[in-house]
């Protein structure tokens, strides 16, 4: 008998295991809900105008109410908070795909200039419609963001057949992120169009100017492409061992590599159209998820880290429109602030 | 040939539709453990890879139980084979148990829960690799050792028919490696799992295979059972060593032995010869041994490591010939060693060899 082998108090039962990481699981859900419950009041509550709580909730449940009242929080203040939490989500699951497809923690939409590849051509797109037809739809500005995100992410690609560096490849990310932005600047600067004011506050990031309609775009989209990843969360799971151990365990390499790019283009495609480019969610949330549930696995990890992005997008937004009220921060302002220090603390422990 | 299970036919395989090793056929049977050996670079890996589907074939056709392998599905794959491979795996958050029971894929539902019973068999994988108490460990924190085992436990606990594992031995310890072998075994013959790995260690690869595959140059350099192929030159030609470097009776691998006139003589009998050899070969002084019967374990050795070895036929008399053979070199040497000989009825002229060294003051202790 080997010293190891005795101990029979010792947590060596898989099933034990699993039944005390439930509990944690659902611990951290709870927490999120909690979180996410709390931050949707305080974010209804707060703003330029006052409004008394009992009005609040008779214009939300009985939707009667003075006038300016209701208009402020059934299409300003609403349809925002609720774009928050929609775009965080599909921002940070999008990061989380992108980590997994590029086997590294520091990969996201931002990071690898996908985001404003998106951005340089919803631009494009919006200069054209605005100046021809001085309308453009959601669908597509989405359209225009996801044929951008898979420009960027196609030159990625190819970069990295050249590039196995992980370090090398992360900074072909953001140096194509600057043409993209650069390119964008200069197409705004010298566009002569009313929206300019717009379309600049759009360029950095902002969940501002939120409609009804672009609510029910991002709602369907996101969530028809959350439900697909949460189906793929076998495969995913799998391919964290490994493209050869994946493959060895059933999946279909080529054809799942495609629908998670696909998947994780269309997400931040569909926050950079309505949002504009936002940085560090999709690195920061996953990483904070993954730690807090203290594991990698795919089922747990995609709907936490939607709820958790979504929270952490609508605090940002809260800090953005009230820490200096009333000038409003863009969102990715308040994004880095939070953000950047995770991912800093991410790389110093990766590096012990 | 009913139970052929695994068949390589006219294989072609390499990189970028580049062939690097062609005309491979090779019939395996259920429960047979076949050992890739050859030098470094020679395409072991690459044969591994392509039999597992990780590089497209260039020729030929692979049969598993005498369906085409390229005509299954990944899925239908996976429930017949489990690879343990070289590259390192670097997963997050990760316990021992998880990444075992990542070997249940193939049998868990879409979104891939583990019942209760997936939750027995990672038990009993871990089991069966003598590696329970690692379960909850992180896997990124537990010794070279240690993961290969759990890895093989994955593939135990994917239920495969065959098992290919590319070098599991690298990085590990002699304990380790036999533990690793001994556990490939019992898994051979008692389960019927056939195994297909590729092995540095020649000295193992002879004793744990039931066939060997020889990879060198564009074709299969050889292919046979360990007895064929660790027989002669064979081994030697293979890797492209000098003389007497691996001696295929003991599988006992030597450095090469010091060049020369003899300056040494040995005299010894029934291994006790054999330390001193060692010695001798590390000072780098060219000795000469004798006279040595050639069923004596000493002579094994000698044959490898002495720059000359007087020998005399099992269980007769020592001859002449050999006799005046001996006195000429105790002659040239400057020095006799003399660890221990048994005299018996046969091998008297070993006395008078003694008492000539002594006469001429050479034997030291």
């Amino acid at each position: 008998m080997s010293r190891e082998e005795k101990a029979p108090g010792a947590p060596t039962n898989f099933h034990r295991e699993n039944l005390r990481r439930r509990a944690r699981y659902t611990a951290v859900f709870a927490v999120l809900l909690g979180a996410f419950a709390v931050i949707t009041v305080v974010n209804i509550n707060s703003g330029n105008v006052a409004i008394s709580m009992p009005d609040i909730l008779r214009i939300i449940f009985l939707g009667d109410g003075p006038e300016m009242e209701y208009n402020i929080i059934w299409k300003i203040r609403l349809p925002r908070i609720l774009m928050a939490a929609v775009l965080g989500g599909a921002l940070s699951l999008s990061g989380f795909l992108l980590q997994t497809f590029f086997e590294n923690p520091i990969a996201g939409p931002f990071v690898l200039g996908i985001s404003s590849g998106a951005k340089m051509v919803v631009a494009i797109v919006m200069i054209y419609f605005l100046g021809n037809y001085s309308f453009v739809s959601s669908y597509t500005l989405i359209a225009a963001a996801f044929v951008g995100s898979l420009l960027s992410l196609i030159f990625i690609l190819l970069l990295s057949r050249r590039i196995h560096h992980m370090a090398t490849l992360l900074v072909g990310g953001i140096m194509i992120g600057y043409i993209c932005s650069a390119v964008t600047d200069f197409l705004i600067t010298f566009a002569e169009d009313s929206d300019i004011v717009n379309l600049r506050g759009w360029s950095l990031g902002s969940f501002s100017g939120m409609s009804w309609s672009n609510v029910q775009v991002a709602v369907l989209v996101v969530g028809i492409t959350a439900v697909l990843t949460f189906l793929l969360s076998k495969p995913i799971g799998a391919f964290q061992l490994g493209e050869a151990y994946a493959q060895s365990m059933g999946v279909n390499i080529r054809v799942f590599r495609v629908a998670i790019l696909l998947l994780s283009s269309i997400l931040s495609a569909t926050v950079t159209a309505f949002a504009g480019p936002i940085s560090f969610v999709g690195i920061a949330v996953p990483f904070l998820v993954k730690q807090a549930l203290n594991t990698a696995r795919p089922l747990v990890v995609i709907p936490a880290t939607f709820l958790g992005g979504g929270v952490f997008c609508m605090f940002c937004d809260l800090v953005a429109r009230l820490a200096f009220a009333p000038t409003e921060l863009n969102i990715s302002t308040v994004t880095s602030i939070f953000g950047a220090p995770v991912v800093i603390f991410m790389m110093l422990r990766k590096k012990r | 040939m009913a139970d052929t299970y695994f068949q390589m036919r006219d294989l072609a395989v390499g990189y970028n539709k580049k062939v690097l090793i062609h005309d491979i056929c090779i019939d395996i049977k259920k429960g047979e453990i076949i050992t890739l050996i050859g030098p470094n670079g020679s395409g072991k890996s690459t044969i591994l890879k392509s039999i597992t589907r990780q590089l497209k074939l260039i020729g030929g056709r692979v049969l598993l139980d005498r369906a085409d392998m390229q005509a299954l599905t990944y899925r239908e794959l996976s429930t017949r084979m489990a690879v343990v491979l070289t590259e390192r795996m670097k997963p997050e958050l990760m316990t021992c148990h998880d990444i075992v029971a990542t070997g249940r894929y193939p049998y868990t539902g879409k979104l891939g829960i583990l019942t209760g019973e997936d939750e027995e068999k990672v038990e009993a994988a871990l089991q069966a690799v003598h590696a329970l108490e690692l379960g909850h460990r992180d896997f990124n924190r537990i010794s070279d050792g240690q993961r290969q085992r759990v890895l093989l436990a994955r593939a135990i606990c994917q239920e495969p028919e065959i098992i290919i594992l590319d070098e599991p031995t690298s990085f590990l310890d002699i304990r380790h490696k036999l533990e690793l072998l001994s556990i490939l075994r019992n898994m051979a013959k008692q389960k019927g799992i056939t195994v297909i790995m590729s092995l540095h260690e020649i000295d193992l690869a002879q004793k744990i295979s039931d066939r060997i595959v020889c990879v060198k140059g564009e074709t299969i350099y050889a292919y046979g059972a360990p007895e064929e192929i660790f027989k002669g030159e064979l081994i030697r030609d293979l890797y492209e060593v000098d003389k007497g470097f691996f001696d295929p009776c003991f599988g006992s691998i030597e450095l090469a032995k010091p060049e020369g006139e003899p300056q040494v003589f040995v005299m010894s009998s029934c291994g006790a010869g054999i330390p001193v050899y060692r010695k001798l070969q590390k000072e780098n002084l060219p000795f000469a041994a004798g006279i040595l019967y050639t069923n004596d374990v000493d002579y094994q050795v000698a044959k490898l490591l002495a720059a000359e070895v007087v020998t005399a036929e099992p269980f007769e008399e020592i001859s002449r010939d050999s006799f005046e053979r001996a006195l000429q070199l105790l002659e040239k040497c400057e020095r006799v060693l003399c660890p221990g000989v048994k005299i018996g009825n046969c091998n008297r002229r070993m006395e008078e060899l003694i008492r000539a060294a002594e006469k001429m003051g050479k034997l030291k202790e």
